[in-house]
């Protein structure tokens, strides 16, 4: 009994912790833009990855959500916080004043909740097409251009469902957006 | 929000439609019919006979158990072993870790031996990759497939007349991981890997943000451990936020396919027993009412997701959805599904941190965790739902005043008695546990004050979540932006 446990372990651990895991890494090697986590490249540089969310703190460039570990994507996580822990509401209200600071003629009920609360793990690459709608006046002005070339590159930038049937509306990817907003030429660059 | 509802729909249509022929095939395995896979039965008769099993002889209950026993303390041996001294393999280790603290070795060898899955450590800080795919997704491989080979032993004797002759422990733990485990891993990780779960064996890699900072960005064979993490209810994470990172769930899709396997292989359990015993009827009873808490347990935890948070509309916000802990990319229909999916089956994966779901959502939880067998884990989900059966049918017996009987089987003052104790250490285990740390923490409130994240009721509950909560985040808070002024001028 003891001899044959031994052998079954010895036999899984190369089955399972080895072969397998192998296995679907050379499968990996068929998709290499997507095996290695859909890098994005520029100017022939890797600047980030498509899922990765990235801390954006300029006026120029628009807001992901906030990050109870400040997208430190070598340690990562969520706040934990139960919705009535008194921590957790005065965070709120500290992130709905500095938003409402930085977006003067906005209110607090206009504010896409995603703005204010921390994703799970801390890396959300996404926000809200309303969320984008919110900063677009603060971009452009950051920026020096019209807000209505903002607001046709956060169409283009918008995901709709899959299909259009299945999954949240109108999200987007706010490193790719902030890329897309770089190369609008009337940008200027920081 | 249509579109979200239409997604959770789908997804749960999906699992059921597909685990009915999954059923019929399980059902197959176990009883040595021919399958699709029967080409691997060379390569597992090899194993067996160089192993010493003759796959042919069966057991009884005792010899059974003692497999099983001995198998298992081999796997801890062998785990903690691996996580004790991590610090000393030469390779897959990019980051150099180090050798765990034996205590936390410990915790965690036991944890994923018996599928539990706690994790006080963080998969990116202190997992080297071979400890990730040596230990970890090994023993997700073979703590589930020791679940199965259990629940086939257990339909052995309910077809049975006595507790001989029950089948052979080696041969069907054997052919649980390589017939039905791994197949359906494959396939899910190669899915995985397709959308953008990363499966490569590269450390840290440092990139430069648009707005010039350095961001490191943990990777690894991720996509591999992913699927068998959801597959055989592990779960388990590659990261310490499990399936929230958007490496081990990138979009939409690969979360409908996590959510899917989550809830496959439990209820296909369910409709193999009707097959093995051939009372497909009774399967699909038993299937209707675990389907039934199911949907009343997703229908509280889905409307008051959406519903939010009071205590920030009382800030000004408009109304919202709660969105505290959950990512944009799936929503929270799809967040609120799985958090009913996977403490249903005992999972313990997460896609959003369900200590920020609102509290009649996490009440769902909790209870869902304590029911242990809506579906359940996988093989042991039904074992227990079949304890709570024994003792219904005892009381019914009693209501009508004839001696139970259950698949021709009497149920009587013994059997009940097993079932009791079975359904009595579960609350006890919980409410001895509860005590001693409620205890500990009035002796040293500042212990407490380390432990818990939320004051009052909510931070008691951590103590009974038994499992797989991530480990709390210690990071500051100041560390989020919007408490970072950010920089420039407007």
């Amino acid at each position: 009994m003891f001899k044959t446990s031994l052998f079954l372990i010895l036999a899984t651990l190369l089955l399972f912790g080895v072969a397998y895991p192998l296995a679907i890494w050379g499968i990996g090697k068929l998709t290499p833009h997507t095996a290695t986590g859909k890098p994005v490249e520029r100017d022939g540089k890797v600047i980030g990855f498509e899922n990765i969310g990235q801390s954006f703190h300029s006026p120029k460039y628009f807001w992901g959500r906030p990050s109870a570990v400040g997208y430190d994507a070598s340690s990562t996580g969520g706040s934990n916080y139960g919705p009535s822990n008194p921590d957790f509401l005065s965070t709120v209200q500290q992130r709905i004043d500095t938003l409402l600071f930085y977006h003067p003629g906005k209110t607090a009920a206009d504010i896409p909740v995603e703005l204010v609360t921390a994703s799970g793990g801390g890396l959300d690459p996404h926000i809200s097409k309303a969320a984008a709608l919110f900063q677009a006046e603060r971009v452009a002005r950051a920026r020096n251009m019209d807000v209505r070339g903002l607001t046709g590159l956060i169409e283009k930038q918008t995901k709709g469902p899959y299909l259009g049937l299945f999954g949240p509306k109108e999200l987007i990817n706010v490193l790719k957006l902030n890329l897309a907003l770089d190369e609008l030429p009337q940008s200027s660059q920081q | 929000m249509n579109t979200e509802f239409n997604g959770v729909l789908l997804i749960f249509l999906a699992s059921v439609l597909l685990a009915w022929p999954l059923g019929r095939y399980i059902a197959k395995v176990f009883s040595g019919q021919r399958v699709w896979t029967d080409f691997m039965n060379p390569f597992e008769n090899r194993l067996l006979r160089l192993a010493g099993v003759n796959p042919e002889q069966s057991m009884d209950w005792k010899g059974n158990m003692k497999a099983l026993l001995v198998l298992n303390l081999g796997f801890f041996l062998v785990a903690y072993l691996f996580l004790a001294l991590q610090g000393l393999h030469p390779f897959w280790n990019p980051n150099g870790f180090g050798n765990w603290e034996p205590t936390l070795a410990f915790n965690t060898a036991v944890s994923f031996t018996t599928n539990t899955n706690l994790q006080h450590y963080s998969g990116e800080t202190g997992a080297s990759y071979f400890t990730q795919l040596m230990v970890f997704c090994w023993l997700q491989f073979v703590s589930a497939a020791t679940g199965i080979a259990a629940l086939a032993l257990l339909f052995q004797g309910l077809k049975n007349k006595s507790a001989a002759n029950l089948g052979n422990f080696w041969a069907l733990f054997l052919k649980s991981n390589t017939r039905i485990l791994l197949p359906l891993s494959i396939a899910v990780a190669v899915f995985l890997v397709f959308r953008g779960a990363p499966a490569d064996f590269r450390g840290l890699q440092e990139i430069t943000t648009l707005e010039g900072e350095t961001q490191k960005v943990a990777g690894g064979p991720v996509a591999p451990m992913v699927a068998i993490k959801q597959l055989g209810t592990n779960g388990g994470g590659f990261f310490g936020p499990n399936s929230t990172h958007p490496f081990e769930n990138p979009d939409y899709l690969t979360n409908a396919a996590e959510t899917f396997s989550i809830l496959l292989i439990p209820i296909a359990l369910v409709f193999a027993f009707g097959f093995y015993l051939n009372r497909r009827k009774l399967a699909i009873l038993i299937f209707g009412v675990m389907t039934l808490l199911f949907l009343s347990f997703n229908a509280v935890s889905i409307t008051q997701e959406m519903k939010g948070n009071p205590a920030m509309e009382k800030m000004g916000l408009a109304e919202q959805p709660n969105l505290e802990g959950k990512e944009m990319r799936f929503g929270p229909v799809a967040s609120a599904f799985w958090g009913v999916a996977t403490t249903s089956t005992s999972n313990g994966s997460v896609n959003s941190m369900h200590d920020s779901h609102t509290p009649l959502s996490g009440g769902v939880y909790l209870v869902d965790m304590f029911i242990n067998a809506v579906y359940g884990g996988v093989g042991v989900g039904f074992i227990n739902f079949f304890v709570y059966l024994i003792i219904a049918v005892f009381i019914a017996g009693l209501m009508i005043g004839r001696t139970p009987e259950f698949m021709g089987k009497k149920i009587e003052a013994r059997e009940v008695k097993i079932a009791t104790l079975v359904v009595i250490l579960h609350p006890f285990l919980i409410l001895v546990g509860t005590a001693i740390a409620a205890f500990a923490a009035t002796e040293n409130p500042d212990l407490a004050a380390a432990w818990l994240k939320n004051p009052s009721f909510h931070g008691f509950r951590k103590w009974r979540m038994n499992s797989r909560r991530p480990r709390p985040t210690t990071v500051p808070v100041s560390k989020a932006w919007a408490t970072t002024p950010p920089s420039g001028t407007s």
